[in-house]
């Protein structure tokens, strides 16, 4: 081996150190203050979030004193992972021994491996301020692939999960959306690669969506 | 997919530089995010086409330049180089946590050509833009980080080990 060679060599070697030491960053969670984006845009979001909400609520209102016509319409263009959601909900709050599968005391973990099973960054938006504990996470199957499913609750047992599914076109972002299922409202959006569902049996709309909004906001700081 | 959500997909690769660059996980992701809000702020400089990681760390190398000059002036490296306490007797042998604290001993000129190179697999020429430098530069603090490497891992001073040659 000349010394050309031998060079070359030394630098794939190095190189190959290199990665073991420093590819596992890649798999790392990012921190939240990375995923901030620019003010600007950020506005923009929030408030188009508001808007749509504003209108969703509009409807509700419009659909309450009126007929129900309006709201059939939107029903009929409920996704199908805002069904499962509802269905996640409905199953696993009532839960008394296994509500969740990871608890809140590992939730480091918890994000780690739900992020690595869905091949994407999922968070657990920290809602304590607004009274909501994180109790703990699953893996759910859904149409799509893996599903994060994160549960809270109230110190009075009152429960609201959040579903978390990756998106097949990763180019979305919508605002909130409004639908029922059986008991169980939701109210829904993409966000880039997620698509989030948060449900609730027992909040009202009005309080469920300042849960959601929390919950985006803790998502986009 | 947007440049927004490039940039995105790349923070993992941005943080993985930093890391080896920087060192220490806070600075690092402190660098991380300088070099992210810049890179929002100048979103309209980068030319669509191009290469976006090759720009970001451009980026990147422009704020890792003035946080260095902002920070107190360090003890210059390239004279202060005492040896590990314990060199790896075998050549072949990286010990990775010895090396970890290897590259941080090297000046960090000499640290970001090899990391473009050794741990980001850019060419030369790669290099040589993203750092705003000539090729030839690249190479020979290519070789120079090399050197001070082996040096570092097999305990012996700079220039004693076999001498890498560069072809141009």
């Amino acid at each position: 081996m000349n010394d050309m060679e031998q060079g070359e060599a030394d630098l794939k070697a190095l190189s190959q150190a290199l990665h073991q030491l420093y590819d596992p960053i890649l798999e790392e969670p990012v921190p939240a203050r990375l995923h901030a984006r620019p003010r600007r845009w950020r506005a923009i979001a929030i408030a188009a979030g508001w808007v749509v909400a504003g209108i969703c609520v509009g409807a509700l209102a419009g659909w309450q004193l009126h007929a129900s016509r309006s709201m059939v319409a939107l029903q009929t263009e409920v996704p199908g992972f805002v069904k499962r959601a509802a269905v996640a909900h409905a199953t696993y709050s009532p839960e008394v021994r296994h509500p969740v599968e990871v608890g809140a005391d590992q939730e480091q973990h918890l994000v780690a491996w739900l992020s690595k099973r869905l091949g994407a960054q999922v968070r657990a938006p920290k809602l304590d301020a607004i009274g909501y504990n994180l109790v703990g996470g699953r893996l759910l199957p859904g149409d799509n692939g893996p599903v994060a499913h994160f549960m809270y609750q109230t110190e009075k047992g009152r429960r609201i999960t959040l579903y978390v599914r990756t998106e097949a076109t990763e180019n979305r972002e919508t605002a909130f959306r409004y639908a029922t299922e059986g008991n169980v409202k939701v109210f829904y959006w993409i966000d880039r690669k997620l698509g989030y569902a948060l449900s609730s049996a027992d909040l009202g709309r009005d309080d469920l969506i300042k849960v959601a909004n929390a919950v985006y906001q803790q998502l986009n700081p | 997919m947007n440049d927004a959500e490039s940039i995105v997909e790349l923070i993992p690769r941005l943080r993985r530089y930093a890391r080896a660059l920087a060192g220490e996980r806070t600075a690092a992701d402190d660098l991380v995010q300088d070099t992210l809000e810049r890179a929002w702020s100048k979103l309209h400089l980068y030319r669509r086409g191009t290469d976006l990681r090759a720009w970001l760390f451009t980026v990147m190398h422009n704020v890792y330049v003035n946080q260095r000059r902002a920070a107190r002036p360090s003890i210059s490296l390239d004279e202060e180089m005492p040896e590990l306490a314990q060199p790896v007797g075998e050549t072949d042998t990286l010990v990775l946590r010895d090396l970890d604290a290897a590259i941080r001993r090297l000046p960090p000129d000499q640290r970001e050509v090899l990391l473009l190179v050794a741990l980001e697999d850019m060419s030369y020429d790669e290099a040589a833009h993203a750092l705003g430098i000539p090729i030839g530069t690249v190479m020979s603090r290519l070789a120079r980080a090399r050197e001070k490497l082996r040096a570092m891992l097999s305990g012996l001073p700079p220039g004693g080990g076999k001498q890498l040659k560069i072809v141009k």
